[in-house]
């Protein structure tokens, strides 16, 4: 008896007395989760559009940020140095398709697989050499402060971050939806042989999910660096991505945005409010063995796209 | 006429040791449909694919010969270069984008057509061709029916505006009313846009009564030419294609086919 109260009557009841100081709780986990959000995104873009599971996903937020951090330490303003980030990003996602993508069609998927792990290493050490390898603040000219709304405490920074992650997943939804590239990219992402059959080159195609890949992590750079410096610990928040997708489904939009925002307040709440009972550190495994439940329940995924069966 | 195809002794390589085409020849008029008749694993998607270049996404490989396309060689392009120049392969199995609506599928048809402005008068004319189509038009193309999602290919492929369609068995796993209104909108598409078709066909009766002129194919060869009259009256066609024996009992190659296709998707 006095266990299911310290489990489950205790936590909630801290819950209940205190809202302001949950709904704090549940924002932080909602702006870690849009981090993690963002990662994922890259990867199922990727995935979707060529069938190559992009290890090296988190060393491109890494990348892209060293480089941003680089630039503006260089005296660039904020804006050109964004600007020039996402045409690094673009070069580097021609460079991916000519260099790595094109010698290895009609490969066996884990081939490609292999050649990402080798970006991944050629990124970390390519972006360490040109912009070494010490801890960076990335100071983008937003404040780190805080105010109060609605009896909590917000911290302007973190607002803004998640204002920009926004505001990129719904610009990435017109863009799939709406354009005839958006377009082009759910017909391969179906079936690339049709795609191809009707004249959709898979070269420009996969150039395009590549760049767009690397501003979604330039954005996820941004949240991450501006908040806890870029430094390589932030390659690792790749595998944080690694149970979203799981959660949400290897090949769903939606379901990378909101297994992210599942994981991230999942784990704010679990480490704060059921943290003291085991010790603390939930948020370290909390992901994954969720992510553990959810295979062992529904391996397709919160979102696993429907496949379509007729008869 | 001129022709609009020729395909002058092709041998086709899969993953360099199968040698499945052993010297291919054939010809497609500017404007005319032939038909390309053959049992399974004969050769006739391998011939489209060489000509489409969808081949080299199956580690196929065009290894002696050439394909020409109004006098010019195009058997080294890039499938979306074979589209941009004018021929579009329709594929076996209609393979429609499924989570896309019918309209999506359609505009996805259009990508290599740089003037947006015709695409609206495209889709008028491939739903004034296909009417069934109209109020599917917003429907994910996985819901339609197997009937539907072959006038829904063959409309995608309109959309590109193709001088010559590669049409390959329209007729598969459909019932016979379908397949004949399928292979009259073909006809009427070739008569009023001037579309050329390559048809290929193990339904020979049907691609016959459409076609001017047939090739039959057997284990990767062109075994037989001619206009499609005199094909058609061949002894031997009738009784191995046309699946009429002497007697006059139709043979299926339905049953073999489907069990071979999924054998083939699994590997
Ligand atoms: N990707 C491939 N790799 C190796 N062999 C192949 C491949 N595709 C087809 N073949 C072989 O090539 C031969 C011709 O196949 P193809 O699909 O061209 O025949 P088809 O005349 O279209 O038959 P069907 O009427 O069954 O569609 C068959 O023996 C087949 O097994
Ligand atoms: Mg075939």
């Amino acid at each position: 008896m006095s266990v299911f109260q310290q489990v489950l009557i205790g936590p909630l009841k801290d819950i209940g007395s205190n809202p302001a100081f949950f709904g704090e709780v549940v924002i932080g986990g909602i702006l870690a989760g849009m981090l993690y959000s963002l990662v994922a995104l890259g990867f199922v873009l990727i995935f979707k559009a060529s069938g190559v599971f992009n290890f090296a996903q988190g060393v491109m937020v890494l990348f892209a940020a060293l480089t941003l951090v680089g630039l503006i330490e260089r005296g660039a303003g904020v804006w050109v140095a964004l600007a020039a980030t996402a045409l690094v990003m673009i070069v580097l996602a021609f460079a991916i398709e000519r260099a790595v993508l094109r010698p290895l069609v009609n490969q066996p998927q884990i081939i490609l697989f292999m050649a990402t792990i080798g970006l991944n290493f050629f990124l970390e050490g390519f972006g360490e050499m040109l912009w070494g390898a010490n801890v960076k603040k990335l100071d983008v000219g937003i404040p780190d402060r805080s105010f109060m709304a609605a009896g909590m405490q917000i911290n302007q920074l973190e607002l803004s971050a998640g204002g920009i992650a926004a505001i990129l997943v719904v610009v990435l939804a017109i863009f799939f939806q709406k354009t005839r590239i958006g377009r082009a990219l759910r017909a391969v992402a179906d079936d690339h042989e049709a795609a191809l059959s009707i004249g959709i080159p898979l070269k420009t195609i996969w150039v395009v999910v590549w760049s767009v890949a690397g501003l979604v992590a330039i954005v996820a750079g941004i949240m991450w660096g501006a908040k806890s410096g870029v430094q390589f610990s932030l390659s690792l928040i790749a595998l944080k991505a690694l149970p979203v997708l799981i959660l949400g489904g290897f090949e769903s939009v939606p379901g990378a945005i909101v297994g992210g925002l599942i994981i991230g307040v999942g784990e704010k709440i679990g480490e704060v409010y059921w943290g003291p009972l085991v010790g603390g550190a939930i948020e370290n495994w909390f992901a994954y063995v969720l992510a553990l439940a959810f295979l062992l329940i529904r391996p397709q995924g919160l979102f696993g796209e429907k496949i379509i069966e007729r008869v | 006429m001129g022709d609009l195809l020729t395909v002058n002794n092709i041998e086709v390589i899969y993953d360099h040791v199968i040698l499945v085409l052993k010297g291919v020849s054939l010809r497609v008029p500017e404007g005319g449909i032939v038909a390309l008749l053959g049992a399974n694993g004969a050769g006739k998607s391998t011939t489209l694919k060489a000509i489409s270049g969808l081949l080299r996404t199956e580690r196929g490989d065009v290894t002696k010969g050439a394909i020409e396309f109004h006098g010019a060689t195009i058997h080294r392009h890039p499938p979306d270069e074979v589209v941009r120049r004018g021929i579009v392969q329709v594929m076996e199995g209609r393979h429609v984008f499924e989570h896309l609506s019918v309209e999506e599928n359609l505009l996805t048809g259009a990508y290599t057509r740089r003037s947006g402005g015709e695409t609206r008068r495209d889709l008028d004319m491939v739903y004034g061709y296909f009417p069934r189509l109209t109020h599917r038009r917003n429907v994910a193309a996985g819901y339609i029916s197997g009937g539907e999602q072959q006038m829904l290919a063959i409309g995608r492929a309109l959309m590109a505006h193709p001088k010559l369609m590669l049409l390959d068995e329209p007729s598969m796993g459909l019932a016979p009313m379908l397949v004949a209104e399928i292979f009259d909108i073909v006809g009427r598409l070739n008569r009023e846009e001037g579309v050329a078709v390559l048809l290929a066909e193990q339904n020979a009766t049907i691609a016959l009564k459409h076609a001017q002129h047939g090739y039959v194919m057997e284990s990767g060869r062109i075994v037989l030419e001619g206009d499609a009259k005199t094909i058609s009256e061949n002894e031997d066609i009738k009784e191995f294609y046309l699946g009429l024996s002497g007697v006059g009992q139709r043979k299926s190659y339905r049953d073999v086919k489907h069990y071979r296709r999924r054998k083939r998707w699994l590997s």
